[in-house]
């Protein structure tokens, strides 16, 4: 679905003392199938901002539309439970969302509410399961029997059962040890490319931007600071560096390589071997053994 | 939280109220709650209802913000006073609705206990609206410290008190959390028939209760793990002191007193 916001302005707690402006005046647009990356530092309205994706938060001001779904501060949309079907959320820390008695039942709780009937429902939990790499033995165990990792895949499950067109995902490796963040993003890109899916991650980790995203959007005290290719944003260091955001190691290693030894490579989202090779042509070639 | 009921929320500044010793202001609060019963006159209402009003407005909070965050409170006051003009016959009748008499009594019965209830709510809020409640626990557990001479625990009370005060805002932004997880995943807690809505709390109350004893669970090794143990000898991270303007406020308190036994009839 094509989303776009409108110079919206979202304030926490409007009219009190705690009034908060956590987003103010931003807008893009991004189309159908898109993976996007929104990074910033901490605070600068990340979470708030997708929370507008599946109506969780309207704005204060300005439009946030999703496909047909136009979310205004004027009037509320009626079909918010189909929009929220379309849209599925995956906060930060899910398995904290799990509570039934076994991982089949919490998976099955998400398609049930949104009026799946049983033979599917079933289907679903199969699929789900074998995508987020869980073994079929544990759907009859309780969740809190498993481990952290597992434990994340399975509130993830219940979010896919769903079936989404959307997928927003908040921070969804924090905590994993660095091979289990790896393996799920992985599995996200996999499910973005074979679902068609429209893709918005927020992240801390520019490499995971760089590596999977088609658009950055660079968020600083609740405005846009930045927007584009990955592969452009990130070689403007200077400004990241200004709102605390640092660059993927690859493109540190191309600046370094330029000051050090005075060649320059120029970034077109090649991978790190790719580079190396590159940057040995560059360098008159030599054994291959590095 | 929008609209929520401002009870039990502290709003920081640096008023005068602010700054006074917890332990004054809930002396002075425990005093008022008792002497407002005194009250039966107009002019011993004005005089409280001032005195009220203008606690309230030297906190520099915006009266307009503690009039509204009371808005529950209000309802329950104009019940209060709906019901005594059905119930009291006393005096002479005003007038008649649907040919059922009202009471002069019962008009001025009911507005008095009103405004009483009113009085009570506005300044008990003031106390947690300007006082932390670590302050409010720490003036608690001194002004109960003779209590430890017949053996109850004071400090061990205490504790409990500001751990219970600590942790309601991370169980209410944990609630918030969750419940946006869940109504993410098609859970419709605003709309629909009783029974859903009652059944839509399973999901919200689960993963609450289970993040609530993790939470038990690790602040009690944390405090474990640093060799804590309460009570005797413990020493304070902040003394509480009774400065000038407590006197002055004591003072004033007094006088304002003082005026409600004259203005009594
Ligand atoms: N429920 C809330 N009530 C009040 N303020 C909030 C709430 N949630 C977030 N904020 C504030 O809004 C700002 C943006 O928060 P958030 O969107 O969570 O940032 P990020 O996800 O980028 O860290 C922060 O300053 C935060 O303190
Ligand atoms: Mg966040």
């Amino acid at each position: 679905m094509e989303i776009s916001f409108k110079n919206v302005d979202y304030t926490y707690q409007p009219n009190t003392p705690f009034e908060h402006k956590a987003i103010r005046n931003l807008s893009f647009k991004v189309a159908s199938g898109t993976f996007v990356a929104i990074v910033g530092h901490t605070g600068s309205g990340k979470s708030t901002v997708i929370q507008h994706l599946n109506g969780l938060l309207t704005p204060t001001y300005g439009e946030v539309s999703i496909g047909d779904y136009k979310l205004t501060p004027e009037k509320k949309i009626k079909n918010i439970k189909d929009l929220r079907k379309r849209v599925g959320v995956v906060f930060q820390y899910p398995e904290h969302q799990l509570f039934e008695e076994t991982i089949e039942k919490d998976i099955a709780f998400g398609p049930k509410n949104f009026g799946a009937n049983e033979e599917a429902i079933k289907e679903r939990i199969i699929e789900v399961m074998q995508s987020v790499n869980l073994p079929e033995q544990l759907l009859t165990r309780s969740p809190f029997d498993l481990s952290g990792g597992q434990m994340r895949r399975a509130a993830i499950a219940g979010v896919l059962a769903v079936d989404p067109e959307v997928l927003v995902l908040d921070e969804p490796t924090a905590g994993l040890d660095p091979r289990g963040q790896r393996d799920m993003m992985e599995m996200f890109y996999r499910l973005h490319h074979s679902k068609k899916l429209t893709t918005f991650l927020v992240t801390h980790s520019m490499e995971d931007a760089l590596e999977y995203a088609d658009h950055v959007i660079v968020l600083d005290k609740g405005t846009k600071f930045m927007e584009g290719k990955p592969s452009e944003v990130f070689l403007r260091q200077k400004e990241l560096n200004e709102v605390q955001l640092d660059i993927p190691e690859v493109i540190k290693i191309l600046f370094k390589v330029k000051e050090k030894l005075g060649i320059s490579l120029s970034y077109k989202g090649q991978s790190t071997y790719d580079l190396a090779c590159e940057l040995k042509a560059a360098l008159g070639g030599g054994s291959t053994n590095e | 939280m929008n609209n929520a009921l401002i009870i039990g929320q502290y709003v920081p500044s640096n008023s005068f109220i602010h700054r006074l010793d917890p332990r004054t202001k809930i002396v002075i609060i425990f005093f008022f709650v008792i002497f407002v019963f005194f009250a039966n006159s107009v002019a011993s209402y004005g005089l409280l209802t001032l005195f009220s009003i203008s606690s309230a407005l030297a906190t520099k909070i915006k009266l307009s913000f503690i009039i509204k965050g009371l808005t529950p409170v209000w309802i329950l006051i104009i019940f209060t006073f709906i019901l005594h003009l059905i119930v009291t016959k006393e005096g002479e009748v005003l007038f008649e609705v649907f040919s059922y008499p009202i009471f002069s009594g019962a008009v001025i019965l009911g507005a008095a206990i009103a405004l009483r209830f009113f009085l009570l709510i506005l300044v008990t809020s003031l106390l947690t609206l300007t006082t932390t409640p670590i302050e409010i626990t720490d003036a608690i557990e001194h002004i109960l410290q003779p209590l430890n001479r017949i053996k109850f625990p004071v400090h061990e009370l205490a504790l409990m008190m500001s751990i219970s005060l600590r942790f309601i805002p991370t169980l209410m932004q944990e609630t918030e959390k969750i419940s946006k997880a869940q109504a993410s995943r098609g859970v419709d807690f605003k709309t629909g028939p009783m029974k859903d809505r009652i059944q839509a709390i399973v999901p919200l109350l689960v993963p609450l209760f289970i993040s609530a004893f993790k939470r038990a669970e690790e602040l009690a090794m944390a405090m474990e793990a640093r060799g804590y143990q309460g009570g005797d000898g413990r020493t304070k991270l902040r003394e509480l002191k009774i400065e000038r303007r407590d006197w002055l406020t004591f003072f004033g308190f007094a006088l304002v007193i003082l005026s409600l036994f004259l203005t009594r009839s």
